[in-house]
C-alpha cells in the first residue's frame, strides 16, 4: 500500500519553523471583536486541540488560516509562509476541513477528489486516492454522486479533500459532528495514523474527551483569546482531580470531615473530590468506621471536560 | 502560472454545463427556435431589411447572438451564486489558484457554452436558411468578444449578488433589456433619430450588428467600430472582475 510522502518526518532545522504561528491577530465583523490579539503556535508534527465555547473565535481563527476570512492585523503563517503575501505555498501546505457540510452535487465523489487535487496544480495519484477511500470506508463509494451521500459520508468525504494534495498541516473543524461511534473512531484511527508519520493535526470540537484521548496540547479560547495553553496532562493535573461518588443508605450522609468536602447530586449520591486514587481507600475506611454501607461506588478519573469548564469560568470574569 | 489548476478549474466549469447539457444547451436551442418560427412566420411579409436579405435570415444571427450572450452570462452568474449559497465556493477559494486564474477558467467555460449554443442555433438555422457566413473570421470574433463580455457580466453579477433573486433582477432587468433593445429584431435605423442615438449607449447593440455584418456582410454600425467598443468594454469589465476577486469582495470576509 503506498504511504503518504508528505508525511516524511522533518530534518531537525525545519522543525524550528512552526506548523502554525499566529501572532497578534484581531479580527472584528462590525462591532464584534472576533480576535482580541491572538498569538499561538503549533508544533510540526503535533496533535493540537483548539477548543471552546461556541463564538469563542476557533473558526475565525481556521477561517483566517485558510485565507476564507483576512485579519485586521496580525501576523499568520502555515510552515513558515504568510497566508497573504506567500498565500500559494501557505495554502499548498494546509488542508482544511470545513465545519459546514459543503459539497458540489454535480459531481461523484471520485470527480470531486480529482478536481480537488488539480487546483493545487497536482496530477490525481489513484493510489493515493484509494488509500484515502480505503481508510474513510468509501471505496464503494467512488462513483456516487455527492448529492446521494448521507450526512456521515459527506463529511468524510471533506477530510478526504482536504488530505488529497498530501498537505503537511490538516485543519479538522468539529469533524466529527453528526458522524455515528464507529465511524468516529474509523477516523480517528486514520488520522492518528497521519499524525504518527508526522502530519500536524489542529483539531476543534466540542467532544472534549476526544481531544483528552487525541491531542498532545491543548488551547482554550473564550470571546477571541487565549485564556489556557499547556500540554494535556499539565492542565488535568493543575485543574482536575479524581473523585468518587458513593450512594449511601437514605438518609446518611458521609462522616467527618468528610461531609464538608462532598457533594450531594440529584440522584442522591455523594461526590467527594480526591487528592489522589489512593486517597479512595481512605474515604471508604472512614464510612466503615462510621459503621456506614456504601451501597454504591463510581471511581472518576480527571477529565478535559471539569478543566474546561473551570477555566470557563474562572476567565468569565 | 498553476496551469494545472487554471485547467481542472475550466475542466471542472464545463463538466458542469455538460452534466446538464438538456438544461444549458439544449434549452436554450429550442426557446431560440421558437423565436426564430413564430416571429418569421407573423413577421413574413416585412420587407427587407437589407437588400437581399429576407426579414427571416435578418432574425438568424440576432437570435443566435442573443442566446449566445444569455447563456454565456447565465453560466458564470450561475455557477458563482450556486457556489456561493451552497458554501462550496470553499473548495475553489481554499487552493492556491490566483484570481487571474480563477477569472480565465471561468469565463473560457461560460464562452465555451456560449459558441456552443450559438453554432447549434447556426447549424439547425441552416436547414431553413442555407447561408454561408460573409465574414467568418470576422464572425468568429464577435462570438469570442461578445460571450467574453456576457461572461466577465455574469461572473461580476454572481460575486455580487448573495441571494438568487438578486441575480434574477439583474439578469430580468438588465441583461434581458439591453439584448432585446440591441437590435436582434430591427434595424436601429428603423428607430425614431431620438431612440437610435440612445441605442448608441447599448454595448449589446455593437455585438449583434458586428455578428450580423460577419454573417451578410452588412450592418448599422461600422464592424470595426463595434469590435473596438465590445473589445473595449470586455476589457474593461475584465479589469473590474479581476480586482473584486483580488480584494476578495462578498467572496473573502
Amino acid at each position: 500500500m503506498p504511504s503518504s510522502p508528505l508525511l516524511q518526518v522533518q530534518d531537525s532545522a525545519a522543525t524550528a519553523v512552526p506548523a502554525i504561528r499566529v501572532q497578534g491577530v484581531h479580527k472584528a465583523f462590525g462591532n464584534f471583536q472576533a480576535l482580541r490579539g491572538l498569538d499561538l503556535e503549533v508544533r510540526q508534527g503535533e496533535f493540537f486541540a483548539l477548543l471552546g465555547p461556541n463564538g469563542a473565535g476557533k473558526t475565525t481563527l481556521i477561517n483566517l488560516l485558510a485565507g476564507l476570512t483576512r485579519p485586521d492585523r496580525g501576523v499568520l503563517q502555515i510552515l513558515g509562509h504568510d497566508v497573504r503575501s506567500d498565500y500559494k505555498q501557505a495554502r499548498r501546505a494546509v488542508g482544511i476541513v470545513p465545519q459546514e457540510l459543503v459539497f458540489d452535487p454535480f459531481f461523484t465523489v471520485g470527480e470531486t477528489l480529482r478536481l480537488q487535487c488539480g487546483y493545487f496544480g497536482i496530477r490525481p495519484d489513484p493510489a493515493w486516492i484509494g488509500e484515502l477511500l480505503e481508510n474513510l470506508q468509501l471505496s464503494d463509494k467512488a462513483d456516487t454522486n455527492m448529492r446521494a451521500l448521507s450526512g456521515g459520508m459527506k463529511r468524510r468525504v471533506l477530510v478526504a479533500q482536504a488530505l488529497v494534495h498530501r498537505p503537511a498541516v490538516l485543519v479538522l473543524d468539529e469533524p466529527t459532528a453528526g458522524v455515528d461511534v464507529e465511524l468516529r473512531q474509523t477516523l480517528w484511527k486514520f488520522i492518528r495514523r497521519l499524525n504518527a508519520e508526522g502530519q500536524t493535526i489542529l483539531l476543534t470540537t466540542h467532544y472534549l474527551e476526544e481531544a483528552q484521548s487525541l491531542c498532545e496540547r491543548v488551547a482554550m479560547m473564550k470571546a477571541g483569546r487565549v485564556v489556557a495553553l499547556d500540554r494535556t496532562s499539565q492542565l488535568l493535573a493543575d485543574h482536575s482531580r479524581p473523585s468518587l461518588t458513593l450512594r449511601l443508605p437514605s438518609g446518611d450522609q458521609p462522616p467527618g470531615d468528610l461531609a464538608g468536602r462532598a457533594t450531594l447530586l440529584a440522584d442522591g449520591r455523594w461526590r467527594l473530590p480526591l487528592v489522589n486514587f489512593a486517597d479512595t481507600e481512605q474515604v471508604l475506611a472512614h464510612c466503615r468506621e462510621a459503621g456506614l454501607v456504601v451501597q454504591d461506588l463510581e471511581v472518576g478519573a480527571p477529565d478535559l471536560e471539569e478543566v474546561f469548564v473551570a477555566i470557563m469560568q474562572r476567565s468569565g470574569q | 502560472m498553476n496551469l494545472r489548476g487554471f485547467s481542472t478549474l475550466l475542466r471542472k466549469e464545463l463538466l458542469r454545463f455538460w452534466k446538464v447539457s438538456f438544461q444549458t444547451l439544449l434549452a436554450p436551442l429550442v426557446s431560440t427556435l421558437l423565436y426564430l418560427l413564430v416571429f418569421a412566420q407573423v413577421m413574413s411579409g416585412r420587407a427587407e431589411i437589407y437588400p437581399g436579405v429576407s426579414y427571416r435570415e435578418f432574425l438568424v444571427p440576432g437570435l443566435a447572438m442573443m442566446a449566445m450572450l444569455q447563456n454565456s452570462f447565465s453560466n458564470t452568474s450561475s455557477s458563482m451564486i450556486q457556489s456561493k449559497v451552497t458554501g462550496n465556493i470553499v473548495f475553489i477559494l481554499l487552493t492556491p489558484l490566483s484570481p487571474l486564474e480563477i477569472f480565465a477558467a471561468y469565463v473560457l467555460a461560460a464562452v465555451a457554452r456560449g459558441a456552443a449554443v450559438g453554432t447549434c442555433v447556426w447549424l439547425v438555422s441552416l436547414w431553413f436558411f442555407p447561408r454561408w457566413p460573409a465574414h467568418p473570421v470576422e464572425l468568429l470574433l464577435f462570438v469570442l468578444a461578445g460571450n467574453l463580455l456576457a461572461a466577465v457580466l455574469g461572473l461580476i453579477a454572481g460575486i455580487w449578488a448573495e441571494k438568487f433573486d438578486q441575480l434574477a433582477a439583474f439578469q430580468n432587468f438588465l441583461i434581458v433589456p439591453l439584448t432585446f433593445l440591441a437590435g436582434v429584431f430591427y434595424s436601429i435605423h428603423s428607430l425614431p433619430p431620438f431612440w437610435r442615438d440612445l441605442s448608441r449607449f447599448n454595448p449589446f447593440l455593437y455585438m449583434i450588428d458586428g455578428f450580423r455584418h460577419g454573417f451578410f456582410g452588412l450592418s448599422d454600425v461600422a464592424p470595426a467600430e463595434s469590435l473596438l467598443i465590445v473589445g473595449a468594454s470586455a476589457f474593461a469589465l475584465s479589469c473590474v472582475a479581476l480586482v473584486l476577486l483580488s480584494r476578495g469582495w462578498r467572496l473573502r470576509h
